[in-house]
């Protein structure tokens, strides 16, 4: 199943690496990981989606809470929370095309953040599948790029992750 | 007043309590080195190749419960130092090994004798550091040495680049240290143990399973009390033995893939188990679904919750310090109303002893070729039980831990996790350098003894008398019999031409080589042999070339489906 974890940990050169280590080490999956200092310098947070039977989620939770640099781990995946992803994609617009394009950006929401008179650079935000299907939804030809931040994960309400 | 980088590193190790450190020097550790040059608080342990260094300072580590410290160079003296990282890596040892690193300036540009320490230690140890500024040296030797003692020990590596062992900065060592992204549990859940209490006292088949955490958490007091209190049989494993007294009629020996028959049997049978600092790895367990067959509860107290439930799902876990969670469980079980179930308790015992009679670990005590589980059983003997063993790797290793029996904690040193061989000769130095007086034997083999046989020469330097018993059967005999059992006697490169002359390699090295192929000299050879108690005396015994280690757990099988004699 797939969980997203949240890590609060000392904003230490390294700290990324251990963390990357251990899931190449013990062969856990990383679909994607993200990491920034956080409003504190000294701590950044962590992303990080993967997936497991529960045993495996579990290990995780413990193998990551044993890294001395981290501080807090929570599996965002145990409770409501929201996720978005940012993705940024290069398609090729020129003609009547201009004008699909613009209306299907606008359809999910994205902004068109840069413009060129052969290609637009679109913005897009959301869970994941939300850019999955914007993707599937344009002309698959007139892709040209595009990059993605990886899922970014907040618990909702009172849940909140901090030291 | 100010202090160089290198004095501060000095100055931290004299304020750790350490008396001993062992190393080899090079060109980015000079500072470090003129400053040892100049004290005489901490004595510096001049080794062969820097493998042995970590494994000696592993082994004072293991035999006295204080943090072993190692000194390297970088580049080479790391990437030979790794070894001996991960062998105490993987037998959680609390270590701190201290690395030199190339000038800051100079780092990542391929300079002469660098590598990159921090990431190639990584993966094998608990925590390391590159020391970036002199003002950081003192705080980060002070929470290298706190991480490598509390929670689960481990080898924690500090690299300090050239230029910041010369810089100069005021000098003041922490008197104590918190981090809040480190805070290992100390005292176990009282609710937890409670649970256990009453598990413990319902159990008609109970059984304990002590490894290497009872050792660690020194809590072999606690243990043989608990055993003592509730009458239960306890098994230990490879690296718990001497957590429990062999020779207590409690103790079934070690369990495992080379565990007694009875230790095993009343493992895979038992309705309750209490596992003690121990993890239930392969070499335990055996396949855990054929474990799974049998039904059982199980109570797990460690200190590091990712060891519970890694490899079996258990019913009460208790996250703590072993002595600790000891001492409150044996509290609760003499306030507790009522003992164990008596009358099961003895319809147990009578099972027990039934696979007990079984006598496992028999062997032809006829043989005109020295058997080498016969060399065990003198060396036992002779020193009357009370030495300091350490081991290599392989069957004598296997031999030494079923037929020494260990009644105290940290008399057996040997290499449980990484396997690593050629240990055996750095331990028994460590463990020499850490107990000047007591009497240490090295049980090896041919093969591994060959690993590191260049510390014969560290052993002249520094007198020590260390007995090395070379179970010699010219096969690298673990990888012989499992060919035997399990490649169609294909021997495929097991075999090694052309040994050298032990009795006059250790000569050469200026120590005492002794040859013994008769059973009949198996003891007066040992009993000449301890009795130099200034020399070292390399113990070549030329045993049977085809023995094999018995009982045995094949892969992939079940605890209960091990091959006899």
């Amino acid at each position: 199943m797939r969980h997203i974890i949240s890590v609060l940990l000392e904003n230490e050169a390294g700290a990324l690496s251990r963390v990357a280590g251990l899931f190449s080490a013990r062969g856990y999956n990383i679909e994607s990981l993200t990491v920034a200092p956080t409003e504190d310098a000294t701590l950044s947070r962590m992303t990080i989606v993967t997936s497991g039977s529960d045993d495996i989620i579990e290990q995780i939770n413990k193998q990551l809470n044993k890294l001395v640099d981290v501080v807090k781990v929570v599996d965002l995946s145990e409770g409501d929370h929201i996720e978005r992803e940012l993705m940024l994609v290069k398609v090729r617009a020129v003609g009547k095309d201009r004008e699909e394009m613009k209306r299907m950006a606008d359809i999910f929401r994205g902004r068109i953040i840069d413009v060129t008179d052969k290609d637009f650079t679109i913005e897009l935000t959301g869970p994941g599948s939300k850019l999955d299907a914007f993707l599937k939804a344009i002309d698959q030809t007139a892709i040209l790029e595009t990059v993605r931040t990886g899922a970014s994960g907040i618990g909702r309400g009172d849940r909140i992750l901090k030291v | 007043m100010q202090l160089s980088g290198a004095e501060i590193v000095v100055r931290c190790l004299q304020e750790e309590g350490i008396d001993h450190i062992f190393g080899y020097p090079g060109g980015a550790v000079l500072f470090l080195y003129d400053e040892l040059f100049k004290q005489d608080k901490v004595k510096h342990v001049l080794v062969r190749h820097e493998q042995a260094a970590v494994h000696a300072a592993d082994a004072y580590a293991r035999s006295t419960h204080k943090v072993g410290v190692a000194l390297v160079t970088s580049g080479p003296g790391v990437t030979n130092a790794i070894t001996g990282i991960a062998t105490a890596y993987m037998d959680s040892i609390p270590m701190v090994i201290l690395t030199g690193q190339v000038p800051t300036h100079a780092i990542g540009e391929d300079a002469f004798q660098e590598c990159d320490t921090v990431g190639i230690t990584r993966p094998c140890v608990k925590h390391n550091f590159l020391v970036k500024d002199v003002k950081d040296i003192a705080l980060t030797i002070k929470k290298a040495f706190y991480i490598a003692s509390t929670g689960r020990p481990g080898p924690v590596v500090v690299d300090i680049p050239k230029d910041i062992t010369a810089h100069k900065t005021e000098f003041e060592y922490p008197k104590s240290i918190t981090m809040r992204s480190y805070n290992p549990v100390v005292k176990g859940h009282a609710g937890q143990i409670k649970k256990a209490v009453k598990l413990l006292l319902e159990a008609k088949r109970p059984m304990i399973y002590a490894g290497g955490g009872v050792i660690l958490g020194n809590a072999s007091a606690e243990l043989t009390q608990l055993v003592k209190l509730i009458g239960f049989p306890c098994t230990n494993t490879l690296m718990g033995l001497g957590g429990f007294p062999a020779t207590d009629r409690h103790s079934l020996g070690m369990l495992g893939m080379h565990g007694t028959y009875e230790a095993n049997m009343a493992m895979q049978h038992c309705d309750v188990l209490l596992a003690v600092g121990a993890r239930f790895d392969d070499r335990v367990i055996g396949n855990p679904k054929h474990f799974f067959e049998q039904p059982r509860q199980i109570i797990h107290i460690d200190i590091d919750p990712a060891s519970i439930s890694k490899r079996v799902k258990v019913d009460v876990p208790v996250v703590g310090n072993v002595g600790e969670v000891l001492k409150e469980l044996i509290r609760q079980l003499e306030a507790a109303r009522g003992g164990p179930d008596k009358e099961a308790l003895k319809a147990w015992w009578t099972q027990i002893e039934q696979w007990r009679g079984r006598d496992c670990l028999k062997y032809d005590r006829t043989s005109a070729i020295i058997k080498p589980q016969f060399v065990i059983e003198k060396l036992y003997q002779v020193t009357k039980g009370d030495a300091f063993i350490t081991s290599d790797v392989g069957q004598h290793q296997m031999w030494a831990a079923q037929f020494y029996k260990f009644d105290k904690p940290r008399r057996w040193i040997n290499s449980g996790g990484l396997g690593t061989m050629g240990v055996g000769l750095p331990y028994a130095m460590g463990v020499q350098m850490a107990h000047p007086k007591a009497t240490v034997a090295c049980v090896t083999g041919e093969a591994s003894i060959q690993m590191c046989i260049q510390e014969l020469s560290t052993c002249k330097q520094y007198r020590l008398p260390i007995k090395l018993v070379n179970l010699n059967n010219r096969y690298m005999g673990m990888v012989r019999q499992w060919q035997e059992f399990f490649h169609g006697n294909r021997y495929s490169e097991s075999y090694m031409d052309a040994l050298p002359d032990f009795v006059k390699l250790a000569e050469a090295y200026g120590h005492v080589g002794m040859r013994i192929d008769k059973p009949a000299d198996v003891e007066p050879a040992l009993k000449e042999a301890f009795a130099r108690k200034k020399d070292l005396v390399f113990l070549d015994f030329i045993t049977d070339q085809t023995e094999n280690v018995f009982p045995m757990v094949p892969g992939g099988k079940g605890l209960s489906e091990m091959i006899l004699v």
